[in-house]
């Protein structure tokens, strides 16, 4: 079995393996493999050894935090001062931005170990990773499925261990939809409860950053380093977790109230059903008390979802104009001439559609009967689920309707695609936290994620739900064979 | 034909706050292009604002100052527009909950001007043109403004100028912000239409942008009356448009339309958090605001006495309003301490500047000793004027330029023996003027300011001589 952070953190202070040593396992394993998965698109391995030599260098100092030396990956849209930080848009080509996300500057100070930045759809854009500039990321589970997206060359990046753990960004599921297709644990804390200054907008109001691991523990310990308020965002929440959420992982699931609520199930792919199914039963079977609740806002939640990331990316991709970074056309005879140019050719086909989408919702004279109805929407959502977690302490649903796409699978419209994201949306729309922890395969062996969704600030109970489901249930899809092997 | 002028002024005022609206960069104008500005103000990807609070703090002050009603719950909303000085492609104003709503300025004539609303927004960058390229200076993005909307409750150029004027004033007086004009930190759209007297509907309007001076509102006003009101009676219909004044030739002329819509698509900025005010906070805003000029003026002429263009040039500019009263709580007196401002310390300033400044070289209390001389007429008020200059170019206090011993020369009983001297010197002088050659009186007063060099109280000499000489 893989080493966890922990055991890799153990590995180095006994000086087992050094950062160096593990550093050059993980970007050998890359060149290796990643030609063919494309997970990552910009590769940082110079930086990657320097900063390994300095967590050694901080291990034999003793006292290092917990993620001194982990080699590990950032999704492309997190900003790396002096690294190409591009959305995989050509937008952006050649962006370096001059300021660090907060969440790197938290993982750089860790003495953390960036080997790239991840694969993504276009501006988070899309659930296949497929509208990517830099092309699609591979399922490393088999080769002729997409990894899911946005995250989608972060969740690749971890299954195929040519990471210990990555960090990926969630708007509608982007975190937990790759992680279920591609087996990996995948964790969207609460909204506010992980900075997002240095995040490349997509729908401000929904996006949140978060871990993807390949253990619930991992997951933890990520969230523990990165989480906290931070005066640079003004939605983010100092929030009093205590020293660290690693511990809440021993409890059992004795006395626990899940709820299930038959929206999340219809229609669902049933081999994906029976596997949850499954894994309730278990939790049941282990003292969790199951409650059966109606969520009935929830089918209007899809709509509501592409109505406001769209509203809020239709006004936070304005920027990209040519003037200041990126990409700007060739020819043009007037600033006018340029920016259009500029924005016709450096963005891609979805992003286009959202941008249209989310003008046409904020019009004059639509405003009312989409954006501020969708906004009314969510409040009754939000009061939906505000209402269930009087009575539960956890939801348990699918992660996503299906399991990995066929790669270039063009489907019947825009819209089927959409659909994939009906389990995951819910959750960004209230700010509430969830994970997604891989619950078995389908008959072609592809693997399926099951959600545990939590109060707000709640991530405690859904850690402990998912590590417990995750040690009781044992080996649900084989391992990954290949990577650093470490 | 005669029309009513309808207008209203949109007034963008920069805020004095050290730093920017939604970053830590500093607000001071000019520097060096782009050097007042960091990932948040130039709108970097991934960025976020942070509103500063003490925009939110001076806008109330406005807000109070112009007796409106402050918003205790209000939000940022996203104003989406696309110019390449506004790095973001979309400004952060408020578009529904204004922190400010339903104010006035009352006009000299006791009329009352609406304040519609005042809300609060990000400046936006410059573009700069040369040799044929176009620059773009980021320094002003992200200047906090507020935007003070009147009602159409103007109807003249007069009016508009007054108004203008006393915003300005009041802005100042409160201290959030310089309002100059001619630097941009004071910046009015006038908003015009005509109809015929008694017509309760409006007519057309125009607007015409950034004019940059008091005077150069009240042309424009009359300047685009005169445009319309000639479109009018060539039985024409005015175009809504976007205008332009031109100083040069006093000229109000289309402006080349640079907005391909006018949709904004405003909606919430998700980025900031909607914000509530306490109560208690306003109430400790509102005690914290100075009495402002036109309460000042009605009580210089009503309750202290003055005149009122004295009253009106001395209340005008804060520090010296406060310089005066700073006088008058030392002791001086109302009459001598406005009349030494007015004609002593503000013949040595040329500019409004200056005298907004008041960078006096000495205290009020060292004004008030100076003063309370001249008021006990131990100096008479040529000497006054003359030692205030003295000490207004040295910084020195009075006693540097009046010693005492000068002053007991001029005390009555010094005076009352020097009226002696002078009747005793002067015996023929003495018989004349009981024989009622009255004129004679002067050799008395000859002597007596011969010996006083000059500083003795005439009248009071002049009643002691009659008294010690008799009928």
């Amino acid at each position: 079995m893989r080493a966890g952070i922990s055991e890799l953190a153990i590995k180095l202070r006994n000086r087992e393996i050094s950062a160096v040593e593990l550093t050059k396992a993980y970007i050998d394993a890359i060149e290796k493999l990643n030609p063919t998965l494309n997970a990552y698109v910009h590769l940082t391995f110079d930086i990657a050894l320097k900063a390994a030599e300095q967590a050694d260098q901080m291990l034999k100092e003793g006292d290092a935090p917990p993620l001194c030396g982990i080699p590990m990956a950032l999704k492309d849209n997190i900003c790396t001062d002096g690294l190409p930080t591009t959305c995989c848009s050509r937008i952006l080509t050649g962006f370096k931005p001059y300021y660090d996300a907060t969440v790197w500057e938290k993982l750089k100070k860790q003495g953390a170990v960036l080997l790239g930045k991840t694969n993504m759809d276009e501006f988070a854009m899309g659930s296949t990773s497929e509208t990517s500039c830099y092309g699609a990321p591979l399922n490393p589970r088999n080769t002729n499925y997409v990894t899911g997206g946005s995250s989608g060359g972060s969740a690749a990046a971890v299954c195929a261990n040519l990471a210990v753990y990555s960090l990926g960004s969630d708007t509608g599921g982007s975190i937990r939809q790759p992680a279920s297709f591609c087996g990996v644990v995948g964790l969207k804390p609460t909204y506010g409860a992980v900075s997002r200054y240095g995040l490349i907008a997509y729908g401000s109001s929904l996006d949140q950053i978060g871990p993807l691991t390949n253990s619930v523990k991992d997951a933890a310990i990520v969230f523990d380093a990165v989480r906290g308020g931070d005066k640079r965002d003004q939605t983010s929440v100092d929030y009093d977790y205590g020293p660290s959420l690693t511990q809440c992982l021993e409890q059992d699931v004795k006395g626990l109230r899940i709820g299930v609520a038959e929206e999340f199930f219809e229609g669902i792919n049933p081999e994906i059903k029976s596997k949850i199914e499954e894994a309730i039963a278990l939790l049941e079977k282990n003292g969790a008390k199951i409650e059966h609740i109606r969520l009935p806002a929830l089918k209007l939640a899809l709509p509501v979802y592409y109505i406001i990331a769209c509203a809020e990316a239709s006004s936070n991709l304005g920027r990209y104009d040519g003037i200041r970074y990126g990409y700007r056309t060739a020819s043009y005879t007037s600033i006018e001439e340029m920016i259009v140019k500029t924005r016709s050719e450096g963005f891609g086909d979805e992003v286009k559609r959202r941008i249209m989408l989310g003008t046409y919702v904020l019009s004059s004279g639509y405003y009312d009967a989409y954006y501020k109805k969708a906004c009314l929407i969510r409040e009754e959502i939000n009061r939906e689920f505000d209402a269930v977690f009087e009575t539960c302490d956890v939801l348990v649903a699918p992660t996503a309707p299906n399991t990995a796409f066929p790669l270039n699978y063009k489907g019947a419209s825009p819209v089927e695609i959409y659909l994939s994201d009906i389990c995951t949306v819910p959750v960004n729309i209230a700010g509430v936290p969830a994970i997604s922890v891989p619950c078995g395969v389908d008959a072609k062996g592809l693997p399926i994620g099951m959600q545990i969704i939590g109060k707000k600030f709640d991530e405690a109970t859904v850690l402990q739900v998912a590590h417990f489901y995750e040690q009781s249930a044992g080996e649900v899809i084989g391992a990954y064979e290949g990577g650093a092997g470490i | 034909m005669n029309y009513e002028i309808v207008c209203g002024i949109e007034t963008h005022i920069e805020l004095a706050t050290k730093t920017k609206i939604f970053c830590g960069c500093t607000t001071e104008f000019g520097g060096e292009p782009n050097t007042h500005c960091c990932p948040v103000c130039t709108g970097q990807p991934g960025t976020l604002p942070i509103l500063n609070q003490k925009v939110v703090e001076y806008a109330i002050k406005a807000g109070l100052a112009l007796n409106c009603k402050i918003n205790t719950k209000s939000h940022m909303d996203r104003k989406n527009y696309v110019y390449p000085d506004l790095p973001k492609a979309y400004q952060i104003s408020q578009y529904d909950e204004p922190l400010c709503e339903k104010g006035y300025i009352e006009l000299d004539s006791g009329k009352r001007i609406g304040i519609t609303r005042i809300h609060i927004e990000e400046d936006a960058g410059k573009l700069v043109h040369e040799n044929g390229y176009t620059y773009i200076d980021y320094n002003r993005g992200g200047v906090p403004l507020i935007e003070i909307v009147s009602e159409p409750d103007i109807s003249s150029a007069e009016e508009a100028r007054e108004y203008a004027e006393k915003l300005q004033l009041t802005m100042r007086y409160i201290g959030i912000s310089d309002c100059k004009m001619q630097e941009g930190s004071m910046r009015c759209d006038v908003n015009l239409s005509l109809r015929k007297p008694g017509d309760p509907n409006f007519g057309v309007r125009t607007e015409i942008k950034n004019i940059n001076s008091l005077s150069f509102i009240q042309k424009a006003v009359i300047a685009e009356a005169e445009r319309q009101a000639d479109i009018l009676d060539a039985g024409g219909t005015v175009v809504q448009q976007t205008m332009r004044y031109d100083e040069a030739t006093n000229s109000v002329t289309p402006m080349r339309d640079k907005e391909n819509s006018d949709d904004y698509r405003y909606f919430p900025d998700p980025d900031i958090l909607r914000f509530c005010i306490d109560e208690a906070k306003v109430e400790e805003i509102r005690a914290s605001l100075p009495e402002l000029p036109f309460a000042k003026l009605r009580r210089y002429v009503n309750d202290l006495g003055l005149p009122e263009a004295t009253a009106k040039q001395i209340s005008r500019y804060r520090k010296v309003a406060e310089f005066f009263e700073g006088a008058l709580a030392e002791g001086a007196s109302v009459k001598n301490a406005a009349n030494l401002i007015v004609g002593t310390i503000f013949s040595n300033m040329d500019t409004e500047e200056e005298k907004e400044l008041f960078a006096v070289r000495i205290s009020a209390a060292q004004f008030a000793a100076l003063v309370k001389l001249a008021d006990e007429k131990k100096i008479n008020i040529g000497v006054a004027q003359s030692t205030l200059q003295k000490m207004l170019e040295s910084g020195k206090p009075v006693e540097e330029f009046i010693k005492p011993e000068d002053l007991v020369g001029i005390s009555d009983e010094v005076l009352e023996n020097l009226c002696r001297e002078a009747i005793e010197a002067n015996p023929r002088a003495v018989d004349d003027v009981r024989n009622g050659k009255d004129k004679a009186i002067n050799v008395m007063f000859g002597y007596i300011m011969k010996k006083t060099g000059g500083k003795a109280d005439i009248r009071k000499a002049e009643a002691l001589l009659r008294k010690l000489i008799g009928p």
